[in-house]
Parts: structure tokens; sequence; C-alpha cells
């Protein structure tokens, strides 16, 4: 294992402190429980708040996006580890204005469980909380007899739009239907080239042969569809495209988000590659690219591989996917 | 001839038993994790029970077994995370809130807290029989537990014994809960190390004099 390290027991601890460093601006970090990331401001009068979290190395994810427009808190656990409730239940008091919270969680059953046990306890301290459950990914084909569907890349236009509704003043009920709205119209699939290490595990989260992939990875590297021998880029974009067109569906007509993710390991030049060939498949399908975003948002360390996510719009949402967002890791309008 | 009651101080060696039994077999629960989850449950219990060991010296000596519960229970809840922390720290309040005001339990007693645990999990987890997590060891130990009579001994015996079964018997199950249900049937053939750690902690408990 060669990483940029200084202590595995500490890869998060100091990424969070360099990070408060960084966006002092933007963010405050809370050390007492540890940790919690909390936009400088909160809590904003009036507002909802939001708070998402979840194990580190999802980086931007969830910590880069919060600012304005978009999360009030975030609260990073471990690598790849939920947070307990402590932490969440502090950021939720620190961003309540007295307007509610959202909790917006990936569903994964750690995470599920400490947000709701936070949610509980901020329930029992007089806080309004609601939560939204993200649970994007295609590659889950059997929910009825898996833990559901894996929050991933999808979670990122969550995070956005309802961040954009909360931010235009509306109230916990509306926030949160904005949340469940995109996650009933978001669908995302990955893939894996070759795997991430968990600095304390000093050792690959799965094998993967030098000519194979992985189709329908998680965030985790948890496994998906099929491992096959790799394959020019536009085929591996194709084995990507079907499912999530397939699923919702996404049909003639629809206008869209498309968003082109990298894992952590993936050049920029070879997201365009997948880009180019998503976006030909949309033109293909008479489905009207609205708006691109193309970038490493929701990573799995240093994985290498790709993932893409559509969002059907309408000019509502579509609207507050272009309202103002001003985080570390995103940036548009102010 | 065998006490028949669990009082305070027996609860807190059980715990210090366990403490010690999660840091001796810490890198084991972690390679069963790394086959089918995420590698990190050995290191996640380990850390929860030294936080636990940390907080039982500031507990008055005369505490009650329900106040020793409940001291697991809130310090697993916010020191270990994933979804041991929430199942194990439920697990440890709501025997806790069974347990009550009593100074020992008898074995009826026992019986209710351990039937409280895994209803805990349960209905926090929302697994049932054969979903290959702990309830696969925790059910066999409570019904164990139930037909074990009135000497507390053979109760907690009964319940490791049925809980080191019920842990063995994940092997050839698929996963329907948690990270290991992704695998699908690559799962079959591990142990579920959750219901590895439960049947850990009730030998823990038939071993505690």
């Amino acid at each position: 294992m060669k990483k940029l390290i200084n202590d595995p027991a500490k890869t998060v601890d100091e990424g969070l402190a360099g990070f408060a460093a960084a966006h002092a601006d933007l963010v405050r970090v809370v050390v007492d429980p540890p940790f919690a990331v909390v936009r400088a401001d909160a809590p904003v009068a009036g507002k909802v708040g939001l708070v998402s979290g979840g194990g580190s190395g999802h980086e931007p994810l969830h910590a880069g996006f919060v600012g304005f427009g978009m999360l009030d808190a975030a609260v990073p656990g471990a690598m790849f580890t939920s947070p307990t409730p402590d932490p969440i239940l502090e950021a939720t008091k620190q961003v309540d204005a007295g307007a509610g919270v959202l909790h917006i969680v990936k569903n994964y059953t750690g995470d599920v469980l400490n947000f709701e046990t936070a949610a509980e306890l901020a329930l029992a301290e007089g806080i309004e909380v609601q939560s939204v459950v993200v649970d994007d990914d295609v590659a889950v084909k059997d929910s009825l007899y898996t833990a559901g569907r894996r929050g991933v890349a999808g979670t990122l236009l969550v995070e956005k739009l309802a961040g954009a509704a909360a931010q235009r003043g509306d109230t916990l009920d509306q926030v949160a239907e904005v949340a469940r709205t995109v996650n009933s119209r978001v669908r995302s699939m990955g893939m894996a080239l070759a795997p991430c290490t968990v600095p304390h595990a000093g050792e690959p989260s799965f094998d993967l042969g030098d000519d194979e992939v992985e189709i329908g990875i998680g965030i985790h590297g948890e496994p998906g569809r099929e491992r096959i021998a790799l394959e020019p880029a536009d085929r591996i974009v194709d084995r990507l495209m079907e499912p999530i067109l397939e699923d919702l569906p996404f049909s003639k007509g629809d206008r869209v988000v498309l968003l082109v993710n990298g894992m952590g390991g993936t050049p920029l030049s070879e997201l365009y590659i997948v880009f180019r060939r998503a976006a030909e498949i949309l033109s293909e399908r008479g489905i009207e690219l609205a708006r691109s975003l193309v970038g490493s948002y929701v990573t799995s360390l240093e994985m290498q591989g790709v993932s893409i996510t559509l969002l059907q719009v309408d000019d509502e949402l579509l609207d507050l996917y272009d309202a103002p967002v001003q985080t570390a890791a995103l940036r548009w309008g102010r | 001839m065998a006490e028949q009651h669990l009082d305070g101080a027996w609860t807190r060696r059980w715990i210090e038993a366990v403490a010690a039994a999660v840091s001796s077999r810490k890198a084991e629960l972690t390679a069963l994790d790394r086959a089918i989850g995420d590698a990190d449950h050995g290191e996640n219990l380990d850390r929860g029970f030294q936080a636990v060991l940390g907080k039982l010296d500031a507990l008055d000596d005369g505490a009650t077994p329900g106040a020793v519960l409940k001291l697991v229970a809130t310090t697993l809840i916010s020191t270990v995370g994933g979804a041991a922390g929430p199942l194990y720290g439920t697990a440890f309040l709501k025997g806790a809130m069974a347990a009550g005001e009593r100074d020992a339990l008898d074995a009826a007693g026992l019986v209710e807290v351990l039937t409280a645990a895994r209803d805990g999990i349960v209905a926090r987890g929302k697994a049932e029989l054969q979903d290959k997590t702990m309830v696969d060891a925790w059910t066999p130990a409570v019904d164990a537990a139930a037909a074990a009579g009135d000497d507390v001994r053979a109760v907690l015996e009964a319940a490791a014994e049925a809980a080191q079964a019920g842990a063995v018997a994940t092997e050839p199950l698929v996963a329907h809960k948690g990270r290991a249900s992704y695998l699908g049937e690559r799962a079959i053939g591990h142990r579920d190390p959750g219901a590895e750690s439960t049947a850990l902690m009730l030998r823990a408990a038939a071993e505690t004099r």
C-alpha cells in the first residue's frame, strides 16, 4: 500500500483539519464530539437545515457540498463506516433555525440506523426532523432480497436540489418532498477498473484481475451485476446506460441532467470519453440533454472507475438545479 | 453450588470479559467481515468496548445490572458506528430496560433481558431468521435460554451454545440484510460476523463467575 498519509488511523481527522483550514470562509468543523462540518453561517434564520453524512472516503461528498444553496452540515464517519448518532445529533442542533431539519441518508444499513437513532434523539430535544433515504443504484436488481438499492452518485443531485429548495425558503415538508421527488427520478450505475484500499485495512477491498472490470460496483467496492473482461469505453458505457434507461424508464422527449462521475482514480479525459458516448445514446433515443456535470464528486478513495447518473427533470427541478450554489466542490451562480 | 442470581458486579465482570474477548479476537471478526462486508466489525466493536471499559470505573459499586447494561448501550451507540453500533446499542438498551431497577436477575429475569435485547435488534434492523445476521445467533439463544429451566448457569450455558450453533449455521446462507446481501450466492460459505460476535458475548457470559 502506497498512500500520501501520515498515520492510517488519522486519515479522516487530518483530512478534515485541512478541509477546515482551506475553506474557513464556508464551513466550521465541530470537533467535540467528532466530527461535523457545519456551514459557517449556520443556523440560517428561517431556513430548513439540511444534514447529510456517511462513511469517509467518498470526498468531496458530503463535506464538499456544505455551503450556500446546498447542505448545512455534513457528518463524516470513519473510512467507509457510518458516523455514530452523537455527531449527527450535534450537527442537527447546530443547523436548526426553528424551521426543522432534513436528514439526507444514503441507503446503507449502518447509515440508516445511525441517522434514525439521531433523528429520534433530536425529536426528544424538540427538533423536527424528516429523513429521506437515497437509493439510486440500479445495479442492485432484487431489492426485496437485499438491503435495497444503494445510495450512490445521485445523492449529489438530491443534496443540490433539496438544498436549493431550502435556500429559497421552502418548508420542511416541501424540502423533503423535493428530495423524495429527485430520488424517485434519479438513477445511477457504476463500474470499476481497479479497487481501492482502505488505509487501516491495508489491502484492496476486492480483487480484480488485470484484464477484468466489475460492472455495477458500489461506492465501497460492493460487487455489482457482473465481472467481465475489459472492453472499449463505448461498450462499457452501453452496459451502464441500458439498465439506467430501462429502469425509470427514461424515454423519448424526456429532459435529463447527465452526471458522469469519477470514482477517484479516473482521469477527467476518460470521464469525457464516457460522457461523449452517454450523450450520443441520449441523442439516439430522443432524450434531451438539459444539463451536464462531469467530475469526481462521489468517489471511492482511489478506485479507478466511473458512474453514470441520469435525473429526469421538469422546469421546477431544472430551476433548482440552476439555482446558485457556493460550496467547496460545487459552485455556480454566485 | 452455583449462584442463582446475577447482580451488578457480575454484569460488570461479564462486560469486562466481553471487552477482553473482542480485543483478542478482533482480527478474526474483521476477517469474517472482510469476506462478506466491509472489514471493520472487529475494529469497531473493539473501539466500543474499550470505551465502555473506560466508563465502567465511574459507575457506583452498587450499580444494578440495568445500570451497567445502560452504560454499555449508550457507549456503544456513540462509539461504534456502522450497523453494529445501533444494533448492539439497542440490544443493551432494551436489556437494561427489561432489567429495570432489580438488584439481581434470576433465571426468569435473565430470559426477559435476553428476549428484550433480541426483540430490540429485530425491531431496529428488521432482519428475520435466516437472513444471515446476528438474529440467527440471538433467536436460538433466546429460545434455548427460555427452555433451560430456573438455574441461571444452565440458562447462560444454553444461550451460549445455541448462539454459537446459530452463528455456524449462517455459513450456508445467502444474506438478505446488510452489506453482505449484495454478494448474493457469493456470501455462501462465510459466517456472519455479527452472529459470531453475538456468540462471543454470550460465551463470555456463560464463563463469567
